[in-house]
């Protein structure tokens, strides 16, 4: 599936909920319920600071594709920080430079990738976006 | 429904209906505006003031011989002189304008810096000032590798008098504290503390951005030497702020920026500066906002400050009873002089889920760490919600707040 289909999918899954609170609490079921990170992986280098959530952020390159791992300390955050992680898990570094996130703003949830937000969000597919650069870097200097 | 009624005069609805904002609707809801210690809500007659400058006397000040520059430097001068009679200065030149507390502080640290402070010497603050105040002390320190001292604070949000005491030395150049805890509502016992630096012979500035909204200041009684106040903290325009300060300092001071109406007479040999006020006001001042403040300020004795207060108290006291009754959530800062503000915590959950949740109830509320991280970490945590309240709040509306952080814990416990 490509980033797009998994857009297109959440945009899908989200028309759903009929009101706000349906889809908050369906984020806030993403944030409570799914394992994140590895606890060892919670380290201040992985820490993205200057928020008022804390997110930890990991990526792991297996010479093809990127897989991240992330984490908040507040459940909404964490829970769409598990979205932005499930869109781009398993894409090569081009894949994920090129991916637009559109999705965000259509699924409505656009206010928490805003700057005056500061819960951490915009900073991490920002990290998420550096990585892939510097993976994809590492690659072509080692071919 | 809180039993607790004030005075008469007191028309909450007529004062409500002088603000305009207060009638929107956030997310469908009715605005619950909670953010009062963050920036005021603005009532009609300050909007107003705003308009009539630009539109029938908006010329620039004390420089033109033309009657529109004589009539907004009279309104200018007059600013001055409300904020001078609202403070008691001894004279309206002790009156410097600037943006807000912010820069009158950054200006303080500079100015006195330069003509005070060497290497070696100590400035004293607290451990609860929000960065404004401890940040441009530290780049004083930096500067002058000067060493900043702090008074700690007990658990429960109060200085630690004793502390202080001790931190004195014959180095001592300053002590700059907060009048009110923007972050816990505590309000210090300035005067106490003003009257032991003087013992010192140091002088004291208050950071008064949380303080001047909330009650009368008096400065010859407090007999502090700077006092920094921030317009829009008290239904004034924001960019528009200013300090008040002792002439003997003053005129000791160095200016703090260079440009027009700051100086007397300037040739390439050198440069003559100004008197006090217009020494520390470098360029064209902020004269709309300025003319805004004084109408804030007209407004608020309008109500009188006595009815301010006991309705804030009021609120106060509603609110923390409610929060304690509903049970699972932990105020921080419970010092028995509280201003109309508080700081607490749902127990397991965050403070943004908390805020974000509310926010969709229409009541806007402050999380975060308020500008206070070494307060953050001495009560080890990330940050707090805080609602704050003004006079223009109501019971009811503490009420919708109670409503909302009940569908906030079904959520999220």
């Amino acid at each position: 599936m490509t980033i797009a289909d998994k857009e297109e999918q959440l945009i899908n899954e989200f028309t759903l909920f009929d009101d706000w609170m349906d889809k908050y609490n369906y984020i806030i079921d993403l944030g409570k319920s799914l394992p994140m990170i590895d606890e060892k992986l919670k380290t201040e280098s992985n820490l993205i600071k200057g928020c008022q959530s804390r997110v930890w952020l990991s990526a792991e390159f297996d010479g093809k594709v990127i897989n991240f791992t992330g984490d908040s300390d507040a459940v909404i955050t964490k829970g769409i920080a598990n979205l932005l992680v499930r869109t781009l898990s398993g894409h090569t570094p081009d894949e994920i430079l090129e991916a637009d996130m559109g999705f965000v703003d259509k699924i409505g949830l656009k206010e928490h990738l805003s700057p005056t937000r500061s819960n951490g969000l915009v900073s991490m597919i920002k990290q998420m976006k550096l990585y892939a650069l510097a993976y994809k870097t590492k690659a072509s200097l080692n071919a | 429904m809180s039993t607790l009624v004030v005075n008469e005069p007191f028309d909450i609805t007529a004062i409500r209906s002088d603000f305009p904002i207060l009638s929107i609707e956030v997310n469908g809801k009715p605005l619950v505006y909670f953010d009062n210690a963050a920036t005021t809500q603005k009532p009609q007659q300050v909007i107003d003031a705003l308009v009539d400058y630009y539109s029938h006397y908006n010329s620039n000040v004390h420089r033109g011989v033309h009657h529109l520059s004589q009539v907004a430097t009279d309104a200018y001068e007059g600013a001055r002189l409300k904020m001078a009679k609202l403070l008691n200065a001894p004279s309206a030149s002790e009156i410097i304008f600037t943006r807000g507390t912010t820069e009158s502080i950054n200006l303080i640290a500079f100015s006195f810096g330069e003509a005070f402070v060497n290497e070696g010497d100590e400035i004293i603050i607290s451990a609860i000032e929000h960065h404004s105040n401890i940040v441009p002390w530290q780049m004083l320190c930096l500067r002058k590798k000067a060493v900043l001292k702090v008074i700690p604070v007990h658990d429960n949000g109060e200085l630690d008098l004793e502390a202080y005491q001790e931190l004195f030395s014959n180095r001592t150049k300053l002590v700059a504290v907060g009048h009110i805890s923007n972050a816990l509502g505590t309000i210090n016992p300035i005067a106490d503390m003003i009257r032991m630096a003087h013992k010192y012979s140091v002088p004291v500035l208050i950071d008064g951005a949380q303080g001047l909204p909330h009650g009368r200041v008096d400065i010859q009684a407090l007999g502090c030497d700077f006092y920094c106040f921030s317009g829009h903290k008290m239904y004034g325009p924001t960019g528009i702020g200013g300090f008040y300060g002792r002439i003997e300092l003053l005129d000791q001071m160095p200016p703090y920026q260079g440009g027009g109406e700051m100086i007397k007479e300037v040739t390439f040999a050198g440069t003559t500066f100004n008197d006090v006020p217009y020494k520390f006001e470098a360029g064209t001042p902020n004269i709309a906002d300025a003319i805004g403040l004084k109408a804030a300020v007209d407004y608020l004795e309008t109500i009188s400050w006595e009815a301010i207060e006991k309705q804030e108290h009021a609120l106060l006291l509603y609110a923390t009873e409610q929060l304690i009754r509903e049970g699972g959530i932990t105020i921080i800062g419970t010092a028995p002089d509280k201003a109309s503000l508080i700081s607490f915590l749902i127990d397991g959950i965050h403070p943004l889920d908390a805020g974000t949740i509310l926010d969709h109830f229409g009541i806007a509320i402050r999380t975060g760490n308020h500008c206070t991280q070494p307060l953050m970490d001495r009560f080890c945590i990330t940050g707090t919600m805080r609602a704050s309240f003004s006079f223009y709040n109501t019971f009811e509306e503490i009420d919708s707040m109670m409503t909302a952080i009940q569908k906030v814990k079904q959520m999220f416990l």
